[in-house]
């Protein structure tokens, strides 16, 4: 070939003083990097994705990693991804698939969003010692209520309330299929989700059996493939998900490969084994809002309405105006994902380049949704680069009811975000159907790591809502007031009606 | 920091302004001088059936012109007039304080249910936004806040307070802390028969205030007190809550108390809490709100702040301290804390 | 000596005060007391105060040995802070009574508000008491650091029917007459066993305050008590972990 080969993108070393040949390392890479030769390791740093499976396994820390040990001439705009994307698809002719989250190095507006606290006019609060309450509701709240003074004297409540998930923190676990993540991942998730007292998504992956202990605290997800929809899924769902679209692609739809179609995965999205699983762009019962609504509809007739349904969207230019339709549509909450959300695998182009940040979409969505006097019609989940506490809290903080957390659940139970998720050979067991891998993952003790995770993030929400004298999550939900902009320009400043530092 | 009080006789007897003018100064140390008021009930009643306007001029020349075409647009002014001051050494006279009695035309917003109210409603937001020299900060039916910058001797003073008589008062002493000292900002706030006296800081109040916004109320006055008032407004008078569940719904029991209530107790505390977690108000307050039939003080949920019930025959007092309620009245009969989030209620006796 | 507080400030008040214990005065009545804050706030000596009205907050602040005997109500924070001697309030007090107190004893007749005994702490010889005749609110003994809170529930109904009592204890120990709630204990708080040890520690105390008080003891005698303690000297020992 002309172009020859370009630079490795890592490169392995190994202390050879520290190695003691226990042979960890080859049986860590399912990507064989690693080969026995002689009385030697050998290297074969080309095929390294830097999940550092074997470094972490390596009992004597012997391996060592280098990203990028090639330079290539620096230049600011023909960067090296620009030109090894060239490079690839030159000899393939073909669209490059990634996985995980955009990738552009583009700033967090959350990290330029800051945190309020109290000093001297009002008390913080301590949450430890004193109350404080992250239970949240989801679904319709309604807009005023008619209480009626019975002749004994006692009230009672004549409205009547749309159905809610009750969750004790405001942190929701995203939609991850089996198929995509493997079953001892969705039920270390499942497991951790009960635990915690919150709710996780099945993804469009249908509800494996083993997952049926852990049914009420599952959100069960309807994607256009319909994967694994039938009556007895809609029922066993704490709440059901309409999916329309992600963050990491919006537009467009999805794809499980036949070899990852094992017999396991074909019970329970209810197609044969081998056979491609394929999500359309579009669902191809709605071609428009009033076919959302039909849907929507459908969904609750066939659980007699005792269900919410939520309506999943890709935060996309109009997306406060598409929000504001759904919300009309009989739904109980809609579901905003960004543009950092991640996936398995998505066209690099789309998961780079298309759609908005979550901060400025849960703004745009919330202003909208009060402009027109429909804010406790819907609640807003927001997900797609949630990273940290601080985040959940300048989400709510921006207007959202909840958030949902996928990749940073995954990264508690070892995910090294490596991106490779697509070649279904996770080394930790999540993104993978190999038996051999996903056996490296305990449902029990993935299930501690990520209600550990959790939980530290509750406790940390508690702390800076203490800190700022709020005792209550409703307290904090959409108070723009409690954050300031830090190096955000003016127009980003008026999407967010948030003040700069020192206003 | 801030002192509060309040009194109302629920027999309408008429009180003049010295007792509350001594109970209030009596809580001097809860103030800094830079904003006092008071509000008074039954006080017009040769106007009783108008709306009486209690307005700031920046000066006469440039702005009342103006706010009279805009009354007149929408109704009639039967009376104004100057409201009489007294020059006081400490008190800078910065604002003319005038009162309309005022008549709005109903046909002019014949779709609404309450055509005159929402007139002077939209009014009072109108005039505040706009900001050009007027500030109308007192518009119920035989209501007057009479306040300004200053200490509440000196205020009381400057407006001869004691020469005004109703059977409801608030009176407030103010220690400012999110905005100066200026004369809008001194409570009572008022809407219509709505006045509130507040002590403390309201954590969530972007949040109320952007669901208050929501329903066409115009946060203006730079300060977290005036969305008590809008609140309030909303829930008792357009979404007719009682009074003692518009309280429920802005300092609610706790989830955990929640959750062990009876089933039909549950139902309203969880529903109250579902519909109005936007009107939830958190951090540390203590407020009284006043309309023509009775007054509530209550505290935040966890109380941060102080408050103290009293009654003597048809009187009942509430305020930040009890030696306030033994200042305006001696022989008080029974003095209590209330629990927190637990209202004190005085009502007119029909 | 004699003084009339009708509209007195209280700096004058305890200047006047002060100049009593400076003369080797050890009684003085005050008459009209209404609102006067700080009252004894910081004094020293063994002077002997009988206040007649309503004190304002912080009655004995810093106080170090003499005794104030209220025949009133208090407002808030009675005993901030104070190091020695008794404040006696014949009538109820208002939220954080002894709060942070070090030494001393404040006895509340009557009952008490939120927050009573906040950060209470004793070290070496000095360990404050706080004991309440009748009621107190929520998260008594909060962040309670030592010393000893009793209520005696002199009335019907729960002597503490509120949350968060002894949020964060982490020394001393509350005496609540009659039992107590579960649900009602903070953070950090249990209960212990209540035995003949226990009764001792307190009966000299409880006969002490209600002399002081003018009531019978017998009935707090010989009634049972809940014991509550901390369950750890660092209840919040777990709550974090390094970067």
């Amino acid at each position: 070939m002309s172009i020859g080969a370009i630079p490795s993108r890592y490169r392995i070393r190994i202390d050879r003083d520290q190695c003691m040949l226990c042979e960890r390392c080859i049986e860590s890479c399912p990507y064989g990097v690693f080969r026995k030769n002689g009385e030697t390791i050998h290297v074969d740093s080309r095929k390294c994705t830097a999940c550092h499976r074997c470094i972490a396994m390596c009992p004597r820390d012997a391996i060592s990693l280098l990203e990028h040990p090639i330079d290539y001439r620096s230049h600011p705009i023909w960067t090296r991804e620009v030109r090894e994307s060239i490079y690839n698809q030159a000899r393939t002719g073909k669209i490059i698939l990634a996985g995980m989250g955009n990738a552009q190095p583009l700033p967090a507006i959350f990290d330029r969003l800051l945190l309020d606290a109290c000093q001297v006019t009002n008390p913080s609060i301590d949450p430890l010692r004193e109350p404080m309450e992250l239970r949240t509701y989801i679904g319709k709240k309604p807009s005023r209520l008619e209480i009626r003074r019975t002749p004994e004297g006692d009230l009672d409540l004549v409205t009547e309330l749309a159905p809610n998930l009750e969750a004790e923190t405001p942190i929701l676990i995203a939609h991850m299929s089996y198929g995509a993540i493997s079953l001892n991942a969705q039920k270390s998730l499942a497991m951790a989700a009960t635990e915690v007292k919150t709710f996780m998504g099945t993804g469009e992956g249908g509800l494996h059996p083993a997952l049926y202990p852990y049914q009420d605290r599952m959100i069960v997800q309807v994607a256009s493939g319909r994967f694994g929809v039938d009556i007895n899924y809609l029922e066993r769902g704490a709440a059901i998900e309409i999916k329309i679209g992600q963050g990491a692609k919006p537009g467009i739809g999805g794809h499980l490969p036949g070899e990852k179609v094992d017999a396991d995965v074909s019970a329970t999205r209810m197609i044969p084994v081998g056979s491609d699983a394929i999500s359309p762009a579009p669902h191809h019962d709605i071609y428009s809002i009033e076919d959302l609504k039909q849907l929507v509809r459908g969904l609750k007739e066939a659980t007699e309405w005792k269900k919410p349904v939520f309506v999943k969207i890709a935060a996309v230019h109009n997306v406060a105006a598409i929000a504001a339709g759904i919300a009309r549509s009989s739904a109980d909450a809609v579901v905003v994902d960004g543009f950092r959300g991640g996936t398995g695998a998505a066209p690099r182009v789309f998961r780079d380049q298309v759609g908005l940040p979550i901060e400025a979409a849960i703004a745009a969505v919330d202003q909208k949704l009060r402009d027109q006097g429909i804010r406790n019609e819907v609640s807003l989940i927001a997900s797609g680069g949630i990273r940290e506490s601080a985040d959940v809290a300048k989400a709510i903080a921006l207007g959202a009811d909840a958030i949902y957390i996928g990749t940073a659940s995954l990264v508690a139970m070892g995910c090294r975000v490596c991106g490779n998720c697509y070649r279904g050979l996770c080394p930790w067991g999540i993104a993978t159907q190999r038996e051999d891998l996903t056996a490296r993952l305990d449902p029990r003790e993935g299930s501690v790591l990520v209600s550990n995770l959790i939980h530290a993030w509750t406790l940390e929400l508690s702390e800076l809502m203490g800190a700022a004298g709020i005792n209550s999550i409703e307290s904090l939900r959409g108070n723009r007031d409690r954050l300031r902009g830090y190096m955000l320009d003016e127009g980003i400043l008026k999407v967010l009606d948030v003040k700069p530092v020192g206003a | 920091m801030c002192g509060i009080i309040g009194v109302i006789d629920r027999r309408k007897e008429p009180m003049d302004g010295l007792r509350i003018k001594k109970a209030l100064s009596q809580m001097n140390e809860r103030g800094s001088g830079e904003g006092a008021g008071y509000a008074v009930y039954g006080v017009y009643p040769e106007y009783k059936d108008y709306y009486a306007l209690h307005v700031f001029f920046n000066n006469i020349h440039e702005t009342k012109d103006a706010l009279d075409a805009t009354l007149e647009q929408w109704g009639r002014i039967v009376h104004d007039e100057e409201i009489p001051t007294y020059e006081q050494p400490n008190l800078r006279k910065t604002h003319t304080p005038w009162r309309y009695f005022f008549k709005p035309d109903k046909k002019l917003m014949a779709w609404s249910k309450s055509p005159e109210d929402d007139i002077v409603t939209y009014l009072v937001m109108k005039i505040n936004a706009e900001r050009k020299g007027s500030l109308v900060f007192s518009s119920g039916k035989n209501i007057g806040v009479f306040k300004a910058s200053g200490w509440p001797e000196d205020v009381a003073n400057f407006y001869r307070i004691e020469d005004y008589a109703g059977y409801l008062w608030l009176g407030h002493n103010r220690y400012p802390t999110n905005t100066p000292g200026w004369w809008g900002g001194a409570h009572p706030f008022n809407l219509l028969g709505w006045s509130v006296v507040h002590n403390g800081e309201i954590t969530s109040y972007g949040t109320n205030r952007r669901y208050i916004e929501s329903f066409g109320y115009q946060c203006t006055m730079y300060t977290d007190t005036e969305v008590v008032a809008y609140l309030i407004d909303l829930l008792v008078r357009k979404h007719g809550l009682s009074e003692e569940l518009a309280v429920k719904a802005l300092a609610p029991p706790f989830w955990d108390e929640i959750d062990i209530m009876a089933p039909r107790q549950k139902m309203v505390a969880k529903a109250l809490r579902l519909a109005y977690g936007s009107a939830l108000m958190n951090g540390p307050f203590a407020i009284v709100v006043a309309n023509q039939e009775s007054m509530v003080g209550f505290t935040d949920r966890i109380k941060l702040r102080p408050l103290v019930g009293g009654t003597c025959g048809n009187r009942v007092f509430v305020s930040s301290e009890e030696a306030a309620i033994r200042a305006m009245e001696p022989d008080i009969e029974h003095v209590y804390m209330p629990r927190a989030g637990e209202p004190i209620i005085g009502k007119v006796i029909p | 000596m004699t003084i009339d507080a009708n509209g007195m400030n209280y700096t004058e008040l305890n200047t006047r005060l002060r100049a009593a214990v400076a003369q080797g005065i050890d009684e003085v009545v005050v008459n009209n007391v209404l609102g006067q804050r700080f009252i004894a706030d910081g004094l020293k000596g063994n002077i002997r105060i009988t206040l007649n009205g309503v004190p304002g907050g912080d009655l004995g602040m810093f106080m170090s040995g003499p005794t104030c005997i209220v025949h009133g109500n208090c407002e808030h924070a009675p005993g901030n802070t104070m190091d020695g001697g008794s404040i006696i309030i014949h009538g109820s007090a208002g939220d954080a009574v002894a709060h942070s107190m070090r030494g001393g004893k404040v006895f509340v007749r009557e009952d008490i508000g939120y927050r009573g005994g906040i950060h209470m702490k004793e070290y070496q010889e000095k360990r404050p008491i706080l004991v309440v005749g009748g009621t107190a609110r929520a998260f008594l003994g909060e962040y309670m650091a030592g010393g000893l809170i009793i209520v005696l529930g002199k009335n019907d109904g729960e002597p503490v029917s509120e949350r968060g009592i002894g949020s964060g204890i982490h020394g001393g120990e509350i005496y609540i007459r009659g039992n107590v709630q579960e649900r009602y204990l903070g953070t950090g708080a249990a209960i212990q066993p209540y035995s003949a040890e226990h009764r001792d520690r307190i009966a000299p105390i409880v006969q002490e305050f209600s002399k002081a008080l003018g009531m019978d003891p017998q009935p707090f005698l010989d009634a049972e008590f809940t014991r509550i303690c901390p369950m750890s000297s660092r209840p919040f020992a777990g709550k974090y972990t390094w970067e």
